[in-house]
């Protein structure tokens, strides 16, 4: 598979400024910004890192600059709601995508593990859902708050979730706003700290899961925003980023995209 | 236009958590985990992520200072090391190599830790060496 994204990669670099995609240095893998001359045999899919975030860096950094990105299905979800909040520009990117495998799928409990259009691998079936959320969803309303209270009583406050997360990228985060997060408290304050992130990932939140990842104390916050993008389809018909077209609900008014239920 | 990540280690503890920290033309820009690292495994505490935070920052010393009449100069590092040197060496002849003690840091690396510790007992030839990780 590698072989012929690559040979997609080295096609783009004869018409963008530079692919950005993974590279293997040192023993490690980051994101890298592939330039022409650059070592393709360098380049690696594994393990993923919120390439968009590095194209909407370099977008902001170089307003002229035409771009390529070698992108999983999340990848492209997560850009489809980054444009449409003016973080990359369209016109100036080439999404080179390719098909994760179905034990990926299955581990990220994928529902849209391809990107549209892949140019490598045959997408796979969906993985299933979080069981975490079936179980979560049988509990009675003071056991899910206990749930919640228990889970949040581990967090060290890194703010790894929000600093990974391709959707937050706010320049002034709510999370570090005295008026509602109380300074020098840990755990952070319950549960006004986590819930503002999952407020504001309502119709961004597009379950690539990298918060739940690079979670030092192992919460399973993708049981939220799961829960939130379940309340976002079932109460205004929105799936972040399935669709470049649609408009964000929380941008028009309750006539123009009244509630389902 | 230049984009990098360069592979290092968090300075703040010594847990050693491993960390990319991501350059555009030179500039800092952000911190990734190492998601490969066997140690940290993509995960960094609320230090490592702000791990950058003094590379730019105006307080930072950019070259040693020497009190000259009371007063804090800023001086080359010849000068400084070569005046290091002379007042410890002029200690150690006055009144022995334990009347000079050494501190060294948690936001050193280990190796380095390792140096001041042969500059103790190798050079100057003295146990009295700490760390400010006891307190
Ligand atoms: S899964 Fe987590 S990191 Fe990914 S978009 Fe949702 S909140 Fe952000
Ligand atoms: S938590 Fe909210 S305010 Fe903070 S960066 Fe994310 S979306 Fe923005
Ligand atoms: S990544 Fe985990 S520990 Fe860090 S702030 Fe988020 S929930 Fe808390």
């Amino acid at each position: 598979m590698i072989a012929a994204i690559r040979e997609a990669v080295a096609e783009r670099l004869g018409s963008c400024d530079g692919v950005v995609a993974l590279r293997r240095r040192n023993g490690g893998v980051a994101p890298h910004l592939f330039q022409k001359g650059d070592e393709l045999a360098e380049m690696e899919l594994s393990p993923r890192y919120p390439l968009m975030t590095v194209v909407s860096r370099l977008h902001k950094a170089f307003p002229a600059i035409r771009l390529g990105v070698v992108a999983r299905g999340c990848d492209e979800r997560a850009y489809v709601e980054m444009a449409k909040r003016n973080q990359i520009d369209p016109t100036r990117l080439e999404i080179i995508g390719f098909a994760c495998t179905a034990e990926e799928a299955q581990a990220c409990y994928c529902r849209e593990p391809s990107p549209k259009h892949p140019v490598a691998g045959t997408p796979p079936a969906p993985g299933p859902p979080n069981p975490l959320v079936a179980k979560y969803d049988s509990l009675p309303l003071e056991e899910r708050r206990s749930f919640w209270k228990k889970q949040f009583s581990k967090c060290i406050k890194c703010y790894g979730c929000r600093n990974i997360c391709p959707e937050c990228f706010c320049e002034a985060c709510a999370m570090e706003d005295m008026a509602w997060v109380e300074p020098g408290l840990l755990a952070p304050p319950f549960p006004t700290f986590h819930l503002i992130r999952a407020m504001h990932m309502a119709s961004r939140c597009v379950a690539c899961r990298e918060c739940e990842h690079t979670c030092p104390a192992y919460i399973p916050l993708t049981v939220l925003y799961d829960l939130m993008r379940r309340d976002i389809a079932d109460l205004l018909g929105y799936i972040p980023g399935a669709d470049i077209e649609a408009q964000q609900p929380l941008s028009l008014s309750l006539e123009q995209a009244p509630l389902k239920k | 236009m230049e984009y990098q990540n360069t592979l290092t280690t968090c300075i703040y503890c010594g847990c050693g958590c491993s960390m990319y920290v991501e350059t555009i033309d030179g500039r800092i820009t952000g911190v990734w985990p190492d998601k490969t690292n066997q140690i940290s495994g993509g995960r960094l505490c609320i230090k490592g992520w702000n791990v950058t935070g003094f590379v730019g920052h105006p307080d930072r010393l950019k070259n040693p200072l020497l009190r000259k009449e009371g007063k804090l100069v800023e001086v080359t590092w010849d000068e400084a090391l070569s005046q290091v040197a002379e007042k410890l060496s002029g200690i150690k002849r006055e009144s022995g190599a334990d009347s000079i003690g050494l501190m060294t840091s948690a936001k050193c690396t280990n190796e380095e830790n390792y140096l001041m510790n042969k500059f103790a007992r190798a050079v100057l030839g003295t146990n009295n060496i700490d760390h400010c990780a006891r307190l």
